[in-house]
Parts: C-alpha cells; sequence; structure tokens
C-alpha cells in the first residue's frame, strides 16, 4: 500500500512538473500547424538568436575546459597558499542569482570605471555586445569542468604519471597521453553540463546584453522577447527546440556515463 | 647493472624519512628491502628511481652517477604497488607504451610485445583493458610494462601488496622465475618478511630510515645484528638482565655470559624452537605453566609462563607435538637450548655468535 503510494507520488510529482509542462509546450508550438512553426523557428530572427547561443556557447565551452582543467590540476596537486579558499570560492557561481552576476559585470565595465573607460579607449565594446555575454555565460557555468574534474583527479592519483615517467616519457607526453586520457569521462560530463547550462542562461546576457534584436539577441532572450510581443507560436517553438538539444545532450551523456562506468572501474 | 647508494639522505619537511643510507646491489642480484610501513624502504627505492630528489648522498648505476638524471634517463624499470597500469589503455598499448616513446619501429615493438606477452603468460589477453583482467593479471602487464624498454635496472614497489594470499604467492614464483631467466639487477620492497626471505638472494632491513642489517635471508634470521632485526624477522623471544659473576640470571633462568663484565645490561634472545618443552615435569630444569596453544597449520606454537611471571614461546612441529600430551593450564617442564646475546646501541662488546646450552634432561 505504501509502495503504491510513493511510486504513485513520483509519478504526479514528475508529471506536474515535467511531463505536463513539456507536452503543453509541444501541444502548443504546433498551434497554427507544422508551417507556422517552421516559420517561428526558421525567421531570421529565431536563427540569429540560435547562431549567438551557439557561439557563445562555443566559446564559453572552450575557455571552460581549458582554464577548468588548470584549475583543478593546481588545485588538486599544487600546495599554495589560499588554496582553500579558491576551492572555496569554485561553488559560487552556484549560489549567486546570474541576475546578480550581470550586475557585477554592468558595474565593472560600465562607461566610467576604470576597466569600461579602458576597454573603450581600445575601441572594444565589453558591454551589450558579445565579451560581456561571454562572460556572464562563464561566470554561470564556470564550476561544472572544475567540479568534474577535481574528484577524479583525486582518484586517479599520480601513479600512471609516474609510470609513464620511468618509460621515459617527458611532461608534455605524460600529460597528453597519460592524464587528458584519463580525465576523458570528466571532460565528457562538465561539457555537457556546461553546453545544457550555456545553452539555457538567460538572467546574467539579459542583463548585459541589453536584448538588441538581431544583435544581442540570444535564443533564450529571444523567446522572453516573443512573449512578451504576445507571439506565443514563436516563443514556444524556439523554446521546444532549446528543449530538444538540451534533452538530446543530456541523453547523450546518459549513454557515456553507461559507457564510463563499465571503463572506469 | 650494479646499484650503488651512498650516504643517501632524504627529508621531507622536518620528517628524516632516510638518513645516511649506503649498500650496493651486485649486478644480476635480487634484493629485498624489508622494512615496516614507514620505515623509509619506498622512498629509498623512489629515490634511485628519480622520482623523488636527494636532500644528500650519491646514486651510482652502473657505476655512474646518476643524481642529476632525470627519471626519464636513468633507463630504470619501476613497478607500484597498486599497478599504475594506463587504464585507458589495452595490454598491449600498455606494454608498448615506453617503445613507443622511445620511438621504436612498430615491427620491432610488435616482437618485443609479443615476446613479454608469451613471458609473461598473457598471451590471449593483448586486446583487453585493465579493469578486464585480474590483479595478479594486472601486475604481470605492469612487470611486462616496465622491462619492455630493456632498462638497466628494474625497481618494484611492494609488488604483490594488492593482491590476495594465493595470487601473492604466484607472483612470487613469477618474480623468481623471472628473474632467474632475464638475470636483471632488482630491488624490491616489501614490509613481509616471509615474502622478503622467499624471493631475495639477500635482504637489507630498514627501520626508522637507517640500513639496520644487510646479509643472506639466513644471516639476517640466524644472526639478527640488531634488537630490531631480532624482533623483525620471524618470532624472537627477548628477556632483559644484567651480568653478574660471569652469567646473566633472569628469574630461575641462567644465561652464560663469560666475556661479558659484571653490571652490562643486556638482552637474551632465542627463537621459539630453541625453547623445548615436555608436559612431564622431570624432563627439563625449568618449569613453567601452559598457558596457550596455537596451531599454525604446519606447527604449533606453545606459550608458556614461569612461576616469575615471564611468558615465553616454544614452537615445535606436528610430530613432536603429538608426542606429547598437552593440555592447558597443566604445569610444564623446559628448557633453552640456544640463545644469543642481542647487540644493542652502544653496546661495548661485540655480538657472541649463538651458544649451545646444556639442554640438561633430568631424565634420559
Amino acid at each position: 500500500m505504501m509502495r503504491r503510494l510513493f511510486i504513485g507520488s513520483v509519478w504526479l510529482y514528475f508529471a506536474l512538473l515535467l511531463i505536463g509542462p513539456i507536452l503543453y509546450l509541444a501541444v502548443q508550438s504546433f498551434d497554427g500547424g507544422i508551417s507556422a512553426f517552421w516559420n517561428e523557428v526558421t525567421k531570421p530572427e529565431a536563427l540569429h538568436g540560435f547562431t549567438l547561443t551557439l557561439e557563445i556557447t562555443a566559446i564559453v565551452l572552450v575557455l571552460n575546459l581549458v582554464f577548468g582543467t588548470i584549475t583543478a590540476l593546481v588545485l588538486v596537486r599544487q600546495d599554495f597558499a589560499g588554496r582553500t579558499m579558491l576551492s572555496g570560492l569554485i561553488d559560487l557561481p552556484f549560489s549567486v542569482s546570474p541576475v546578480i552576476a550581470g550586475f557585477m559585470l554592468i558595474l565593472l565595465f560600465g562607461p566610467d570605471t576604470i576597466l569600461g573607460t579602458f576597454f573603450g579607449t581600445l575601441g572594444v565594446k565589453v558591454l551589450f555586445a558579445m565579451p560581456a555575454m561571454v562572460l556572464a555565460t562563464l561566470f554561470a557555468t564556470f564550476p561544472f569542468v572544475v567540479r568534474e574534474l577535481t574528484p577524479l583527479l583525486q582518484t586517479i592519483g599520480t601513479d600512471a604519471e609516474e609510470a609513464a615517467r620511468t618509460l621515459g616519457a617527458n611532461e608534455w607526453q605524460v600529460f597528453l597521453k597519460v592524464t587528458l586520457p584519463m580525465l576523458r569521462w570528466g571532460f565528457v560530463y562538465g561539457a555537457t553540463l556546461t553546453v545544457a547550462r550555456a545553452i539555457g542562461e538567460f538572467g546574467a546576457v539579459l542583463v548585459v546584453s541589453g536584448n538588441i534584436l538581431m544583435l544581442t539577441q540570444t535564443a533564450t532572450l529571444h523567446i522572453y522577447q516573443s512573449y512578451v510581443d504576445f507571439n506565443y507560436v514563436g516563443a514556444n517553438a524556439v523554446a521546444l527546440t532549446l528543449l530538444a538539444v538540451s534533452f538530446a545532450i543530456l541523453t547523450l551523456l546518459e549513454v557515456a556515463k553507461a559507457k564510463a562506468v563499465t571503463t572506469v572501474a | 647493472m650494479k646499484i650503488e647508494v651512498r650516504g643517501l639522505t632524504k627529508r621531507f619537511g622536518s620528517v628524516q624519512a632516510v638518513s645516511g643510507v649506503s649498500f650496493t646491489v651486485k649486478e644480476g642480484e635480487l634484493l629485498g628491502l624489508l622494512g615496516p610501513s614507514g620505515s623509509g624502504k619506498t622512498t629509498v627505492l623512489r629515490l634511485i628511481a628519480g622520482l623523488e630528489t636527494p636532500s644528500g648522498g650519491d646514486i651510482y648505476i652502473d657505476g655512474k652517477r646518476v643524481n642529476d638524471l632525470s627519471v626519464q634517463d636513468r633507463n630504470i624499470g619501476f613497478v607500484f604497488q597498486h599497478y599504475a597500469l594506463f587504464k585507458h589503455l589495452t595490454v598491449f598499448e600498455n606494454i608498448a607504451f615506453g617503445l613507443k616513446i622511445k620511438k621504436w619501429k612498430p615491427a620491432e615493438i610488435e616482437q618485443r610485445v609479443a615476446d613479454l606477452l608469451r613471458l609473461m603468460s598473457l598471451d590471449a589477453l593483448e586486446q583487453r583493458y585493465p579493469y578486464q583482467l585480474s590483479g595478479g593479471q594486472r601486475q604481470r602487464v605492469a612487470i611486462a610494462r616496465s622491462l619492455a624498454p630493456r632498462p638497466s635496472v628494474l625497481l618494484l614497489d611492494e609488488p604483490f601488496g594488492a593482491v590476495d594470499a594465493k595470487v601473492r604467492q604466484e607472483l612470487r614464483e613469477w618474480l623468481i622465475r623471472l628473474h632467474d631467466r632475464l638475470n636483471v639487477t632488482s630491488l624490491f620492497v616489501t614490509h613481509d618478511q616471509e615474502e622478503a626471505m622467499e624471493v631475495s638472494g639477500r635482504i637489507i632491513v630498514f627501520s626508522k630510515g637507517t640500513l639496520e642489517q644487510i646479509g643472506s635471508p639466513a644471516d639476517v634470521y640466524e644472526e639478527p645484528a640488531t634488537e630490531f632485526v631480532a624482533r623483525f624477522i620471524g618470532a624472537m623471544n627477548i628477556l632483559e638482565g644484567q651480568v653478574l659473576n660471569g652469567v646473566v640470571k633472569i628469574g630461575s633462568l641462567e644465561f652464560p655470559a663469560p666475556n661479558i663484565s659484571d653490571h652490562v645490561h643486556v638482552q637474551v634472545g632465542f627463537r621459539p624452537y630453541y625453547v623445548k618443552v615436555s608436559e612431564n615435569p622431570q624432563r627439563y630444569r625449568q618449569a613453567a605453566t601452559l598457558r596457550h596453544i596455537y596451531f599454525l597449520g604446519v606447527a604449533y606454537r606453545l606459550e608458556i609462563e614461569t612461576g616469575e611471571g615471564l611468558i615465553l614461546r616454544s614452537r615445535m612441529n606436528k610430530e613432536e607435538f603429538r608426542q606429547y600430551r598437552f593440555e592447558v593450564g597443566r604445569p610444564v617442564s623446559f628448557a633453552v637450548t640456544h640463545f644469543r646475546f642481542l647487540p644493542q646501541q652502544g653496546m661495548s662488546f661485540s655480538p657472541a655468535p649463538p651458544q649451545l646450552f646444556d639442554a640438561g634432561p633430568l631424565t634420559p
């Protein structure tokens, strides 16, 4: 009896929170038929939004992989003053609202600040342009790669790397042929989570982008704008597309996980 | 190739891990570095390999000083306790790793790996990944990998520590056979005295970062150079007393000490099998009570307590044991047939050879 009650309540919970809204979104997206859906998804504003989101995501992914790897290696393997503090700071983006993150960037790069003036004289536009949007998305996604790699590095230890050195490998060969390949599942997880989060980022990007149509309007901002303009089919269609992408990424992650379990064990 | 270590010292911060150790591993020798955990033996191995930098002293491989040579250039093979295999590579790729780094030709790599696979009985496993292998197989892959680039010396750090007792025994026999066949100068670290005895031609006993004794297994067992060695290698009864008129009297036991001056404090050591025990109270001179009987598989260990409260251990084989009718709690008679004075720090006399002692059966 209890068992049925529990299983039933879990189904209900899922239905209310996930399945219901998604199904409703799917149905509403095709309210005007398939052609209306197609028109909304392929109109220039929507395509621009998708492209911009894709560009930001790609840049953020590369930066996160590079600096996430360096950060994780330093935090796990180097002993230096302030290490504990830095480790503690890594989770900060999880607890700070993206809107606040965006707001901090505005304060930092505003026209009257030192940094703002500096980049202004260089002719580089930071705020309401790509750089600020990338920074805002980086802030939100920064923990993912580091958080995946840190425990992995601790489990792996340094034995295999030392073995490679005794076999004649220099530091670069050790890093490229041993360290990186052994971290590969950490990269897969970290990258997947980063991409999923970057695609969905809204708050921080809204604050720093200015939401300029065909210029700084990402896919999520486009959904928001369509909704505000009472274009519900447009908002739904783009939203459903993004949802499908996120779903595909998470499915890939699950497949990867199932495979990783057998190779890491 | 010969390995020579002179005055080797290593400090980690304020911890002195290795203090002024000197020894030589002869060409083609299989030498065991034995000591309790934390005694610095692994550090010595890592220093020789170049995985750690010495705080002082010199390391020579084949007569050449290698202190300033990086680990990559020392041409050593190193086997880790926990295998340290490359988990993302197959058995073949693991063994070929060092050869690829050293830019061997593909055909030569193929040949060398095939030879090693056969030598280590890993033939059918070359396409497996480490997670698909048993512990014993993994360690054999690790040994094959370390041997592949033809190292001048082989260093093994607790190589059998991570596998179960049965596999450990197999691997020991493997190592002995492998060494007989390849004759590569090998130094291996273990905390297991039985393993050191069985595998090595000579043993170095290590304690607290210093070398206690170096010698053949029989030397180290029969003639421990220090109290530590005596206690660490095999079981030993150790009693303390003072010399008076050429005799050390401990309870009712008397040990002749003709060459030691009076009032010198000494330790007397004797192996359990030199303690003869009989359930017949008239058989030997000394009296005691039987406290425990331990069955050890091939032998029995008896624990007896003298009237003064000294606890002694005796050991006898099964056949001998069956001749008696021992009962815990009953009085027994005993005699110590051999003993030796244990060398101690700051001792003014050299350790006497083991002394034979009249067991003195009262009734033949």
